[in-house]
């Protein structure tokens, strides 16, 4: 895949027209969930409520195992997959917890403190990867 | 004619809607971010505006997928709360100037900004957010003291429309505005960031430096700002950080010489860093 300049920003995924092209969609299944009956239908029955979405197997996987960081990878936007947060009692800030691996308590001590620093987290050379 | 008075920039964080709502401003974590409203709230009441013209960005939930528009402009009567998921903000539909607004739409393709024309639409935090924090708390079956004509913004999918083009947008706005025969006072909001990052292992990105420094321009070097590029808000202000194209949307509405009458910066509001900055059109 070609290069592009916003490549080597760490621990970040563009949501591109490509990544929008393959989440589409894990998106519209995810977006469904804003609406009380829908999360109701899926809470009742997850697989049978998926079988709507012609998603890929590994998109289903990451929805039904909650996998959130893959969920991102796999085409899936943060504005969507909160969504899916929201019907499991997870707001934003409990999302980033654990999407950055951190846990809900460091992630909202970090916060107070100023947040994550831009020093050390602007490329991905300074994470050692490539 | 109807005329702009002034700007607004301001985030428009939802937990801010939400601690609003539950009414747990006065707690701790809390009372720096709604201190810096005091002022404006102030400001806004001898404001008074007749209209708010005012940009922000849906973020997937009156907007899916299927449909991405880069500018939206609300043509419809009125626009009621969405549900985002966790139920509709307990706040008054918001009411548009539906000729004003219309006359916009007219006016901005004719001078060549094929704006998307929205004659249904439900507002998200985006929207209201800002309206609460400016007008303080309003009762649901209560009015909006303004009328409110939305702009809605592709920030979601990348690429964003460029700072460039959101500060000319603003200067073709301020003339379908100011070219609108009925005597108004017009205050225009550009609303969302500032650095932010919700997504992935690198969110709680916060960029307080950059953030400052923007707020500089926003009053000094408003053309600077227009050529800040994508690839630095997505580095420097988080994958997030990229909502702040709104504010240059506003500027562009505004005189080049503002002067700035208030300003407030406060880490954190949830995950992100709230500012607001507030700039008169001088006569």
């Amino acid at each position: 895949m070609t290069e592009k300049e916003y490549d080597n920003i760490p621990g970040t995924i563009v949501f591109d027209a490509d990544k929008s092209r393959e989440g589409y969609h894990l998106n519209q299944f995810c977006i469904s969930l804003r609406l009380q009956k829908n999360r109701d239908a899926f809470n009742k029955n997850e697989e049978a409520y998926l079988d709507a979405y012609p998603m890929s197997k590994e998109q289903r996987e990451a929805v039904l195992k909650r996998e959130w960081n893959l969920l991102l990878e796999l085409g899936g936007n943060i504005y969507y997959t909160s969504k899916l947060a929201a019907n499991d009692g997870i707001n934003f800030q409990n999302l980033a917890g654990r999407m950055t691996g951190m846990g809900v308590d460091s992630y909202r001590e970090m916060m107070l403190k100023g947040g994550r620093s831009i020093e050390g987290n602007r490329d991905k050379s300074e994470w050692g990867e490539d | 004619m109807a005329k702009i008075m002034a700007g607004v920039g301001c985030s428009h964080v939802p937990a801010i809607g939400v601690a609003m709502d539950t009414g747990i401003t006065h707690e701790e974590y809390w009372k720096p971010v709604f201190q810096g409203f005091k002022k404006s709230r102030e400001w806004m009441k001898k404001q008074n505006p007749d209209v708010i013209f005012l940009i922000y960005n849906d973020h997937c939930t009156a907007f899916d997928a299927r449909c991405i528009p880069t500018f939206a402009l609300g043509c419809g009567a009125e626009f009621q709360p969405a549900d985002e998921g966790w139920g509709p903000r307990p706040v008054p539909a918001v009411k548009n100037h539906q000729k004003m607004a219309s006359h916009i739409a007219q006016s901005l393709v004719l001078n060549e900004f094929d704006i998307t024309i929205m004659n249904e639409m439900e507002v998200d935090h985006g929207l209201t957010v800002p309206l609460s924090v400016m007008f303080g708390d309003i009762k649901q079956n209560d009015e909006w003291p303004s009328l409110v004509i939305p702009l809605c913004v592709n920030v979601v999918q990348y690429p964003a429309p460029t700072g460039n083009r959101c500060y000319n947008l603003g200067k073709a706005i301020r003339r379908a505005i100011e070219s609108y025969e009925e005597d108004l006072n017009v205050i225009i909001f550009g609303t969302g960031g500032m650095s932010h990052q919700l997504q992935y292992k690198r969110a709680g990105l916060i960029n307080s430096d950059w953030d400052k420094r923007f707020l500089d321009l926003m009053t000094e070097d408003p053309v600077g700002a227009s050529q800040i590029t994508h690839l630095e808000y997505l580095r420097e202000t988080g994958s997030e950080g990229i909502e702040m194209v709104m504010w240059l949307i506003m500027r562009g509405a505004l005189n080049e010489n503002v002067t700035e009458i208030h300003r407030h910066y406060h880490v954190p509001a949830s995950n992100t860093a709230v500012g607001h900055i507030i700039l008169e059109n001088n006569a």
